[in-house]
């Protein structure tokens, strides 16, 4: 449970910062006030703006980007999906798989579970609207699109369907209101750069936006996972205490039915040094070979635990609840056996303080 | 280890051991306790001094006090010509190690150690090195009889075996004293009178040995017996042995 906390504890932010760092876009920009996709909002004047950001030599590739829906009408049925309008040649938001990515205005590429809800295959053409208006029942912004390729969206969740078209297409399909916008811009800095020095000038001189560096972002999740923490902090520290306890009792019981022996002990010779030596390190023992099985046990439990958390609805599919990472499983190690010595400590204080004479005696008429 | 404690005790012409109107008081419960009042014997080199009585007249506290495992409430004991009633616990620990050897009632052997291991857990002790210590608690499991038991542990062995081994172990740093508190009294007759035997051998090779027991054969096998009642030596608390 130790090692479970101590990966919940570090485990999202790990892989949302791996997430973050995977397409190496250092800095993101969202509508003022906003987190990447948090709203429907988006950023006007994405021509000014980058503009604007081609003026930072430190700036290397800019990543506009804008997010919305979109129906496939597939026989009688209609498929809903996320779209993403992209640059192709910067993109930052899908690992291309198979087939052709989208360099013609008429291409879309989509997620597997697209395309297996749409039963389409690539090269297939897709009736695709950018919105569909009940009452009267009729597509909005409709294209014929071919579909070119398949796509990994690194930010969507498994069981989510997600598809990609150039920007100017998407902007096309949902009109005037959309023209020129952006959910979200994804910066590139040079190396060597300082994301967080690039991050303050964007705000200075594009005031619209809220700049979010991977630093600040990671800054954010951790207080929204605050919760989390919290939760593992308690927990952990609940498991610890209860494994101190049970090691320190198993001790005490054992130096209480040794005591004759230990009397013994310090009757021929065996200095009060070696007495607490032994019992600290037979703490130490019953907390590591506790800890061996623990930490097996622990991430058979954390992998199954993880599986649960991570099938919430609308989680990318790269976050992780419980990441292994071998300084998690150092640190449990080190707690426990930091426990173990904490746990012998009392009973090797109370065998070395044996009074051996009545301690033979006690025995003696035993 | 203090070289007071590694320094060989007790010039051979002195008494070994020497108590001058020792005391013992204890409490149990509300009540106080005179264990032992006003002891006064001596032991000489070479002894072989067997203590009796009732139970409860003191015979045990005596001996602890002998192995320094236990201090008077009041008067002097010495061992060697050195006074150990006022050791504090380092000292009186350095000295039981190289100059006591306790044989128990119950053996009290460690049940995850081999019999050679047990017999050289005083001398790991002691800082003595691997080989040396291998080699001589081989020789002493030989002496007493269990050169084919060394690697037996102590679950192994009959309980005669086991109090030969922890004969051994008493052995294992030459010590000047071997105390015994009823060696014979968890043996049967004939498993008892081996161990008489032992102890015989044991002091005609130059061994001073203190035993403490009920049983009239092992005390008719000593050399003196020193006879308690109530706290107080009745008889025999004389250096006897020339």
């Amino acid at each position: 449970m130790l090692l479970d906390m101590v990966m919940l504890s570090t485990g999202m932010r790990e892989s949302f910062r791996e997430l973050l760092v995977s397409r190496g876009f250092d800095i993101r920009l969202a509508p003022k006030g906003t987190l990447p996709f948090d709203t429907d909002a988006t950023i006007p004047d994405v021509a000014a703006i980058t503009n604007v950001l081609r003026n930072n030599p430190d700036i290397r590739e800019i990543s506009p980007v804008l997010g919305g829906s979109i129906h496939i009408e597939v026989g009688n049925r209609d498929v809903s999906s996320a779209v993403l309008g992209i640059d192709p040649s910067v993109q930052g938001d899908y690992e291309f798989l198979s087939g052709r990515d989208v360099t013609t205005a008429d291409a879309i590429v989509a997620n597997d579970y697209l395309i297996r809800q749409l039963g389409a295959r690539i090269g297939d053409t897709l009736a695709v609207a950018s919105g569909y208006d009940p009452q009267t029942r009729t597509y909005m912004g409709q294209r014929k699109l071919v579909l070119t390729g398949r796509a990994r969206f690194i930010y969507g969740a498994a069981e989510q369907s997600a598809a990609a078209v150039r920007r100017e297409t998407l902007e096309a399909m949902e009109g005037q209101a959309r023209h020129d916008r952006a959910s979200l811009f994804m910066i590139r800095v040079r190396k060597g750069a300082d994301p967080d020095r690039v991050r303050e000038w964007i705000e200075t001189y594009i005031p619209s936006v809220s700049a979010i560096s991977i630093a600040t972002a990671i800054a954010q999740v951790d207080q929204r996972l605050s919760y989390f923490r919290q939760l593992s902090l308690i927990l952990g520290a609940v498991s610890l205490f209860v494994g101190f306890l049970l090691v320190t009792t198993l001790v005490t019981v054992s130096v209480n039915e040794r005591s004759g022996e230990i009397a013994v002990m310090r009757a021929i010779g065996v200095s009060r040094t070696h007495v607490v030596q032994q019992i600290v390190l037979e703490g130490v023992a019953i907390s590591f070979a506790g800890a061996l099985i623990g930490l097996g046990l622990g991430l058979v439990t954390a992998r199954y635990l993880n599986a649960i958390l991570s099938a919430f609805p609308g989680l990318p599919m790269a976050i992780d609840f419980f990441l292994f990472q071998p300084s998690a499983v150092w640190t449990a190690l080190g707690l426990l056996i930091a426990s173990g010595i904490g746990a012998g400590i009392y009973p090797a204080w109370r065998a070395a303080s044996l009074p051996i004479a009545e301690s033979l005696r006690r025995e003696a008429i035993a | 280890m203090s070289e007071a404690a590694e320094t060989p005790v007790a010039p051979a012409e002195s008494p070994i051991v020497s108590l001058r109107d020792v005391r013992r008081d204890y409490a149990l419960g509300a009540e106080r306790v005179h264990a032992l009042q006003g002891v006064t014997l001596e032991v000489q080199r070479g002894d072989y001094v067997a203590i009796v009585g009732p139970s409860g007249c003191g015979k045990s506290t005596l001996l602890n006090l002998i192995g320094v495992i236990d201090q008077p409430t009041s008067g002097t004991v010495e061992i060697g010509g050195k006074r150990v009633d006022d050791m504090s616990d380092w000292e009186a620990t350095a000295f039981r190690l190289y100059n006591i050897g306790f044989v128990f009632q119950r053996f009290y052997l460690m049940p995850i150690l081999s019999a050679l291991e047990n017999v050289a857990l005083p001398m790991a002790e002691a800082n003595v090195p691997r080989e040396e210590r291998r080699e001589r608690a081989s020789q002493l499991l030989a002496y007493v009889g269990l050169s084919n038991r060394e690697h037996h542990r102590p679950s192994e062995l009959s309980g005669g075996e086991q109090q030969r081994v922890a004969i051994a172990r008493a052995l294992a740093n030459r010590p000047t004293l071997v105390l015994a508190d009823e060696p014979t009294g968890e043996l049967d007759a004939h498993t008892g009178a081996e161990i008489i035997s032992l102890f015989q051998r044991l002091n005609a090779d130059g061994t001073t040995i203190v035993v403490v027991t009920h049983d009239e054969d092992l005390a008719d096998a000593a050399r003196r017996k020193i006879h308690m009642r109530d706290g107080k030596v009745v008889d025999g608390g004389g250096g006897g042995y020339a």
